[in-house]
């Protein structure tokens, strides 16, 4: 079986399990939803004071949603060994985390968008007319953010004090997609608005370098 | 639910009679950590004998089952397969297993159905949806096809478990403490089962404990403790004399407990 078809199957399965329930997806949007009311209780909302701080909270925000959210990814073929089923069956080890870091993206992208408009209303900024260069960054931080998000979930769901562990691992590793999103953000946010090349170039450089590592190493991270 | 008849036809869609594995461990150990599972076990299993592994809780059972299923890598030593005269790679070998662990390796949140599809899809099996179908009367399950699994008692669970690990007819089956659960007509089903699969010439190898109906097919008994193998039937010996010493071994110890 190819790796495209394995991997698409497992995403099916993901999407299928994840929108039958709608546990995270219900769950983290009225989070990060509450974390982006509370921030902005925090400072004056005027659209300068929004251009500076902005950017940094809808990224930590985005960020909060990622633990949140990535940290079930691999507990939950927990429950009944489920992963054991996925690692029997005659596929790429790879395509297991690959179908769980595109369903891991979409989740993120979807949270990311219903939230977009909450934020430009509550931070009093124009989106809409640089919503196209907006979407490109949060498609490319929130590619680093699943990839290692999932790389990270199946690590920690074989540890002792894994609810603990994803955030520690997580954190330090998704600092510099997190500079690179809030710097690119911003950029865009400003007046004049500017698509930074700098950061996007960064921003592709980290996704294409954990996603390739993580094929390398990826049926490593799945054993016992 | 009334359990399905027990004369089944081959429980796969497409029975099992590819004839079964060879299997060749030579001095397996695993070790986790500062414990040793498994040492030094070696062992020839040939095709389509049905090997019941026992011992108490920590013997090891479980680990080489693990290891066979190419589930966890070997700390030491090597395991190999054939088929006929043919030996096998690791990637021909992952088509021809099949396997019932301790949990149900399937999705709660996902309907029978869909869970055998899904399976049947990573298999890259023709028709997925009619293999799924097909796998599901054998086991009973065929009226229950659309009921999500969170749904199923445990006897359920374990009969549609057996179907995901035949789906792919395998020519080596492993299960782990399969009757662990089941009532006594689940278990009296199993064994049914069991004795079907390996008259078709699977391969199949299993840790049990105590006596039960799924032992009726045994046709060699090993005996592990503490990692290494203690007792072997051999393939042609008796393997009820090993049985019956694990079962009073295993009586005795629960006494004392």
């Amino acid at each position: 079986m190819s790796l495209a078809h394995s991997t698409a199957t497992i995403l099916a399965k993901e999407l299928r399990t994840e929108f039958r329930s709608r546990e995270l997806l219900g769950t983290t949007i009225v989070f990060v939803l509450i974390v982006i009311v509370l921030f902005s209780f925090t400072f004056d909302p005027t659209s300068s004071e929004s251009r500076r701080f902005g950017p940094g909270l809808l990224w930590l925000s985005f960020l909060f949603a990622g633990s949140l959210m990535l940290q079930p990814s691999f507990l939950r073929e927990q429950t009944n060994d489920t992963l054991a089923a996925l690692r029997l069956a005659p596929i790429d080890p790879f395509s297991i985390l690959a179908g769980k870091m595109a369903a891991n993206f979409l989740f993120l992208l979807l949270v990311e968008l219903i939230l977009l408009p909450v934020f430009a209303v509550m931070y009093n900024t124009a989106i809409l007319p640089v919503l196209p260069e907006l979407v490109l960054v949060l498609a490319l931080g929130t590619i680093g953010l699943a990839t290692t998000g999932t790389v990270f979930s199946a690590v920690s769901a074989q540890a002792r004090l894994r609810e603990l562990l994803l955030p520690l691992l997580l954190l330090p590793v998704l600092a510099p997609v997190l500079i690179a999103s809030t710097e690119a953000t911003a950029a865009i946010l400003r007046d004049p608005s500017e698509l930074s090349r700098v950061w996007v170039t960064f921003l592709v450089a980290f996704d294409v370098i954990f996603l390739t590592a993580t094929w390398l190493v990826g049926e490593y991270l799945l054993e016992e | 639910m009334a359990a399905p008849h027990a004369s089944l036809p081959n429980v796969g869609p497409n029975g099992s009679s590819n004839g079964g594995l060879q299997i060749s461990y030579s001095g397996i150990e695993k070790r986790y950590g500062m414990r040793m599972a498994l040492r030094g076990v070696s062992l020839e299993i040939e095709a389509g004998e049905c090997v019941a592994l026992v011992g108490h809780n920590g013997s090891g059972k479980t680990t080489l089952l693990k290891i066979t299923a190419l589930l966890a890598r070997p700390s030491g030593g090597q395991i190999s397969f054939s088929s006929g005269t043919s030996p096998l790679s690791t990637g021909d070998v992952k088509h021809r297993i099949g396997m019932v662990a301790h949990h149900t390796l399937v999705y709660d949140e996902l309907t029978a159905e869909e869970n055998l599809v899904f399976f049947a899809k990573l298999f890259d099996l023709p028709d997925p949806v009619a293999r799924a179908r097909q796998s599901l009367a054998p086991v009973g399950l065929a009226r229950r096809a659309d009921d999500l699994v969170r749904t199923f008692s445990r006897g359920m669970r374990q009969r549609l478990a057996i179907a995901r690990a035949l789906l792919a007819s395998p020519q080596l089956l492993l299960f782990d403490e399969p009757a662990a659960g089941l009532d006594p007509e689940g278990q009296q089903w199993l064994g049914a089962t069991l004795a079907n699969l390996h008259a078709g010439g699977c391969t199949i190898v299993m840790s049990t404990h105590g006596r039960n109906e799924t032992q009726g097919s045994v046709t060699r008994a090993i005996r592990l403790e503490g990692g290494e193998v203690t007792h072997d039937s051999g393939p042609k010996g008796d393997p009820y004399g090993v049985l019956a010493m694990a079962a009073v071994r295993e009586t005795a110890e629960g006494d004392a407990r």
